[in-house]
């Protein structure tokens, strides 16, 4: 069985590795601060995918009334992010990356003075800023064209902390169509579960759509029988429009109810942006190019 | 608190097709053909494989697994000396003025040595594809097709082959949208060592496989021919000499009857007066004994006596030896003439017997061959220096070497960096694609310390091996023996 690992990458950037979980930590601030941080860090990761995978099976479940007590500090938190979804089909397994990323977020900060970090999990991120301090967030929208397809300042006085990306092709499976669903939220693991739900609405029926029960896929998913997509052909404009306001529907009810603060959903070349750009310290999402 | 009893867990149980990981704690059960919760390992054929990408290569020494046993990797292990990091899933940076993944440095013999790294993304690619075959594959410049759509057309007949030439830009990205994906397809499978059917307008369909035998038309090819009917005569002549006064090897292509060859000839061989069907294309050799077949040496005959025309009274005397063998030496027969000057089959005597095995072992298994050729000009060397030109100039000067997966590559002269490689020295599956479609394949350049900083390099990004592959997943296989060590000043 194989240990929790760490390492440093050729820029200085922290490595950590369990399992599943890979996580790439940056921090900003005094060079003894940084470190003192990182090996904090360090510690924090030991039994983080030990103490989770103990409560496993209640994590894969779907969420329902009463509200299910974990004991381990992660599984909580992901069942805090998912239970206001519980309307819907989802597990708490559905926050799980940014679960992660938040809680090594908040080991890595305790008691130092650090100006500003991320902490990666796979795409899922949990961000801290200082006073003054901001971040930079392209949008990949197709991993074969390397090319940013939107861009979004995230400054210190913006609630944001947390993103995260969910789509068909990603390492957790999807109910919907959406090549990419990037939510902006207040911690990693709310845009965890909102990317997941709003990736799952990004969704229409067409025969070029193929879907198989998650099981089938992968044996031990927590969806169940569900159909999960596993591959999509080229849609009609009519189609992936459709697919694309279903999706934009949930999003801007889920920003509407505080949940999230922007989501960006993009299907086939098409997209659509959740987002305001009028309260001050608010996130602007825009599509595009980042020089135009 | 929920029961763990009604999670959805315990439904399907661990069945032959289904394996339990334990790499980590999560233990995830593992269909056959899948990957576990990290992608990382997967269940190949009931076996859990690792599924890494990027491919480091390791000489003498046993090859090192990564993050075991019970501790972080900390990259002690990797000796310099005997470590080549490949480009097998260095990945590649886009765009590319930012230095190549890993640039990496080791010393050899004294030397600081540095290994440029990367996966090239090559649009400008394609395969030149050997098949040993006598058979006709089809006229030169016709179309190869996979699904009706022309990735490719026949080129030269070689020596016991036929050459075609499959993918290049205008396939590639010059045709339909088709077209492109269909050519790629068939160069990704082909270069990854994967079989691919091709057929050939107004000629065969081929089952081509890198390293494979090729079947044609639904036949399997065994066997190269050790030359043509007439080669045969030239290299066997002397061995045959005093032991039999004719010898017919029978062949498709040139038919070739010893007495009458120059190589008898110059033995000072008795003319023996057997005269076969056919047209005489100069002394001892003839074209077109029989029609062409699944018979003696590629032609439709099963009784070798059928192409003989006469034996000539004048000429011929009883007790002649006579032998009939085919260019691969599988059918042979051994005749005496009696007193009517008529053959009669006779037991083959051993110094004769000898000469037919060496035959058969000279024909080498029939295979074919795949080359990859690309040109990495373009922007991929700006990956390795800000002055690109430096590059192919220290490549033709060779003292920039070039592999692919480790595999020595031959350059082109002439302007830019055009490669070829055999893909069968470089590492399975070495090979992926971008939708563009092009082709992506590693590539390594690697040369003194001082040489790459003369020529522009991203000197500032050299880091030593072992810190490159610090905290990186990599798995490690053994060096392919066949294969120069590029790190040699």
């Amino acid at each position: 069985m194989n240990h929790p690992a760490r390492a440093t990458l050729p820029d200085g950037r922290l490595l950590l590795q369990h399992g599943p979980i890979e996580l790439v930590i940056e921090a900003w601030g005094e060079r003894c601060e940084i470190e003192l941080a990182y090996d904090q860090a360090w510690r924090r990761f030991q039994d983080i995918l030990e103490t989770l995978v103990c409560e496993l099976a209640l994590i894969r479940s779907p969420l329902r009334e009463p509200y299910p007590l974990a004991r381990g500090p992660v599984a909580r938190r992901l069942i805090a992010a998912c239970w206001p979804h519980r309307s819907v089909f989802v597990t708490p397994m559905a926050a799980v990356a940014g679960g992660v990323a938040d809680e090594m977020l908040e080991a890595l900060l305790a008691g130092r003075a650090i100006a500003k970090a991320y902490v990666n999990d796979g795409g899922d991120i949990a961000l801290h800023f200082g006073v003054g301090e901001f971040f930079d967030l392209g949008v990949v929208g197709d991993v074969g064209q390397p090319a940013l397809s939107a861009v979004a300042r995230i400054r210190f006085d913006s609630p944001v902390r947390g993103i995260a990306t969910s789509g068909w092709r990603g390492r957790s499976q999807s109910l919907g169509i959406a090549d990419a669903v990037t939510v902006l939220a207040r911690t990693a693991a709310a845009a965890d579960v909102a990317a997941t739900l709003i990736a799952n609405a990004v969704n229409v029926e067409h025969p070029a759509i193929r879907r198989q029960p998650a099981r089938e896929v992968k044996i031990d998913s927590d969806l169940g029988d569900l159909p999960v997509t596993v591959a999509v052909g080229e849609l009609p404009h009519a189609c992936t429009t459709q697919a694309l306001e279903n999706g934009l529907a949930l999003a801007q009810s889920m920003r509407s109810g505080g949940l999230v603060e922007a989501a960006y959903l993009s299907l086939q070349g098409q997209t659509r942006v959740a987002a305001r750009s009028d309260a001050p310290g608010s996130v602007k999402l825009r599509a595009g190019n980042p020089s135009s | 608190m929920r029961d763990p009893e009604d999670a959805p867990e315990s439904t399907a149980a661990l069945t032959a097709e289904v394996i339990r990981c334990d790499a980590c704690p999560v233990l995830c059960r593992i269909r056959e053909g899948q990957a576990g919760a990290c992608d990382r390992y997967a269940n190949e054929g009931g076996k859990l494989v690792r599924l890494d990408p990027l491919l480091i290569l390791q000489r003498g020494a046993p090859a090192v697994p990564f993050l075991e046993p019970n501790k972080p990797w900390d990259g002690r292990i990797v000796s310099g000396a005997n470590t080549f990091l490949t480009g097998v899933g260095a990945t590649t940076t886009y765009p590319d003025y930012k230095p190549a993944p890993f640039i990496v440095s080791s010393k050899f013999q004294g030397v600081d040595m540095v290994t440029v790294v990367t996966e090239g993304i090559f649009s400008y690619c394609g395969l030149k594809v050997k098949i040993d075959t006598d058979r006709y594959l089809g006229p030169e410049q016709s179309a190869v097709r996979v699904d009706g759509e022309q990735i490719g057309h026949v080129t030269t007949a070689e020596y016991g082959s036929q050459m075609l030439s499959l993918g290049g830009v205008r396939h590639l990205t010059g045709g339909t949208k088709k077209e492109g994906n269909v050519t790629c397809d068939a160069l990704l499978r082909l270069s990854n060592r994967q079989p691919v059917e091709v057929n050939i307008d107004g000629g065969a369909t081929v089952l081509v496989q890198a390293g494979a035998a090729p079947v044609v038309n639904g036949a399997r090819e065994e066997r190269m021919r050790v030359g043509c009917g007439s080669a045969a005569i030239g290299i066997f002549a002397q061995q045959w000499h005093g032991h039999a006064d004719e010898v017919i090897v029978v062949d498709d292509h040139i038919t070739g009857v010893l007495t009458e060859h120059q190589a008898g000839r110059f033995l000072d061989m008795r003319p023996s007066g057997v005269r076969i069907r056919g047209r005489k294309s100069t002394p001892g050799r003839y074209f077109k004994v029989a029609e062409p077949g699944l018979g003696w040496g590629g032609t439709d005959i099963t009784d070798p006596l059928s192409i003989i025309e006469m034996i000539d009274p004048k000429r011929a005397w009883p007790g002649m030896r006579l032998l009939m063998v085919s260019t691969t030496g599988e059918d042979a027969e051994w005749y005496v003439l009696d007193d009517d000057l008529k053959p009669v089959k006779q037991p083959m005597p051993e110094a004769i017997r000898k000469v037919v095995a060496r035959i058969a072992e000279n024909c080498e298994p029939a295979r074919c061959t795949v080359l990859f050729m690309g040109g990495a000009g373009g922007s991929l060397r700006a990956g390795v220096t800000e002055n690109p030109v430096r590059l192919t100039r220290s490549v033709k000067e060779v003292i920039t070497k070039v592999t692919c997966g480790g595999a020595p590559t031959y350059v082109w002269p002439g302007g830019g960096i055009t490669i070829l490689v055999d893909v069968l020295r470089m590492p399975e599956r070495s090979f992926g694609y971008v939708p563009t479609p092009a082709l992506v394949l590693p590539i390594e350049f690697t040369m003194p310390l001082e040489a790459y900083a003369a020529m522009g390099g991203h000197v500032e990004r050299v880091v030593p091996l072992e810190q490159a592959l610090r905290g990186v997943r990599f798995r490690s296989e053994a060096w392919h023996a066949r294969n120069p060590w590029p790190i040699d000043a």
